[in-house]
């Protein structure tokens, strides 16, 4: 079973994305900002991370770069999930490393349809 | 809803569009047809059949239809069927058409223009395609959608559905908060009012026929009337794409599976 770390600060979508991820077949793991999700990467990377951006310690973004300079790092796809819906919002995380992008407000098919263009489905 | 009504409406819909509604999807005319309702002032679905049966009011019952007929779209939806376009059956039609250049696409249920759109992206994305002139003709029975689709604009929510990220930015313009097909892409597609249980030669020859998630609403011997009139429109090497759940065995035998690439046929 593939494992996504669910990255938000948000318990109410940490759950949402959770039972949506539970759905589709994916073991999840929660993480409430960037430092704590670099942790937990560190103790076990996970085949996929779903990244809020604004978030408190460690924002999103913080963490992408800090997450593809580690060993392995390279491994995890990452998928921001955030309401920054602008166009440098979008390149920046792209040119950071992030394979795909949602914006909120999302709902489970558009979660299957990103995972699945990224091969993880 | 009374049996009467049931079979009244059941027989509008696959008179005018083929769909055939079973009684276990009836639940589908009260999440369509109450919005129409409540918009004519009709307090129920009893109510609005009635108004439909005892008048001749051509719009309402065209509305009622097509209210019926449209279905949600994704882009890339299943993504497979894109992926088997662009690696197994555009390089053989390619080749045999080195000289002219020049391939025609039909979406026969075009809804909001996402797969056309999608298959446009598949094509300019193609680096053997540069030079080729591809006509891509996109058909429905809804009106309101066909204007939908040749908009190009899209939501938020509606572009995630499918449009990987690079390829939104490349080939979308950002406008406030939706989202609009660039030119580029746009100019690709033609859009048509079409019903698919009118006679097909009107729209002219076609090498590739997308026909996904079509057939699977209508009975056996529709299915075999439009496949028969789809055969009609294809040269012998010409590629028919099919929904997954969708099949021609027992149906018709104008057409046959290619192994190992699902959903897609050819000529048999």
């Amino acid at each position: 079973m593939k494992t996504c770390l669910i990255v938000d600060d948000s318990k109410v979508i940490r759950m949402v994305a959770k039972k949506i991820l539970d759905e589709l077949g994916f073991g999840t793991e929660e993480a409430a900002d960037g430092q704590l999700a670099l942790d937990a990467c560190k103790a076990s990377m996970p085949a996929a991370v779903l990244l809020d951006w604004n978030m408190p310690v460690m924002s999103g973004i913080e963490f992408l770069r800090e997450l593809r300079a580690l060993p392995n790092g390279n491994d995890p796809i990452v998928v921001f999930c955030t309401t920054e819906n602008d166009l440098d919002h979008i390149q920046e995380a792209m040119t950071a490393g992030a394979n795909e992008y949602i914006m909120k407000p999302f709902d489970s098919d558009i979660i299957q349809a990103k995972f699945q263009q990224v091969g993880l489905i | 809803m009374n049996p009467e009504d049931f079979q009244f409406i059941s027989t509008l819909i696959k008179s005018r569009s083929g769909l055939v509604l079973t009684p276990d999807k009836s639940y589908l005319l009260e999440s369509r047809l109450m919005p129409i309702a409540r918009k004519h002032g009709h307090k129920d679905l009893d109510e609005l059949i009635r108004a439909v049966r005892a008048s001749k009011d051509e719009a309402l019952t065209v509305e009622v239809v097509e209210a019926m007929t449209t279905n949600e779209s994704f882009f890339f939806r299943d993504i497979k069927p894109f992926d088997l376009l662009r690696d197994h059956v555009l390089p053989p039609l390619m080749k045999a058409r080195a000289q002219q250049k020049h391939m025609k696409i039909w979406c026969a249920a075009a809804s909001s223009g996402q797969e056309p759109y999608s298959i446009a992206i598949v094509l300019k994305e193609l680096a053997a395609a540069q030079g080729w002139r591809f006509d891509i003709v996109g058909t429905d029975i809804s009106h309101d959608i066909l204007d939908k689709a040749t908009s190009g604009k899209y939501t938020q929510f509606e572009v995630q559905r499918g449009m990987p990220i690079q390829l939104l930015l490349k080939y979308f313009d950002k406008k406030d908060e939706n989202w609009e097909v660039k030119p580029e892409i746009r100019k690709m597609v033609q859009y048509k009012y079409f019903n698919l249980l009118d006679k097909l030669g009107s729209l002219g020859g076609f090498d590739i026929v997308f026909c996904r998630n079509v057939l699977i609403y209508f009975d056996a011997e529709t299915k075999g009337k439009v496949l028969e009139e789809i055969a009609k429109l294809m040269p012998p090497d010409g590629m028919l794409f099919l929904g997954g759940a969708e099949t021609v065995l027992g149906v018709t035998d104008l057409f046959k599976p290619v192994p190992g690439q699902r959903g897609v046929y050819s000529r048999a």
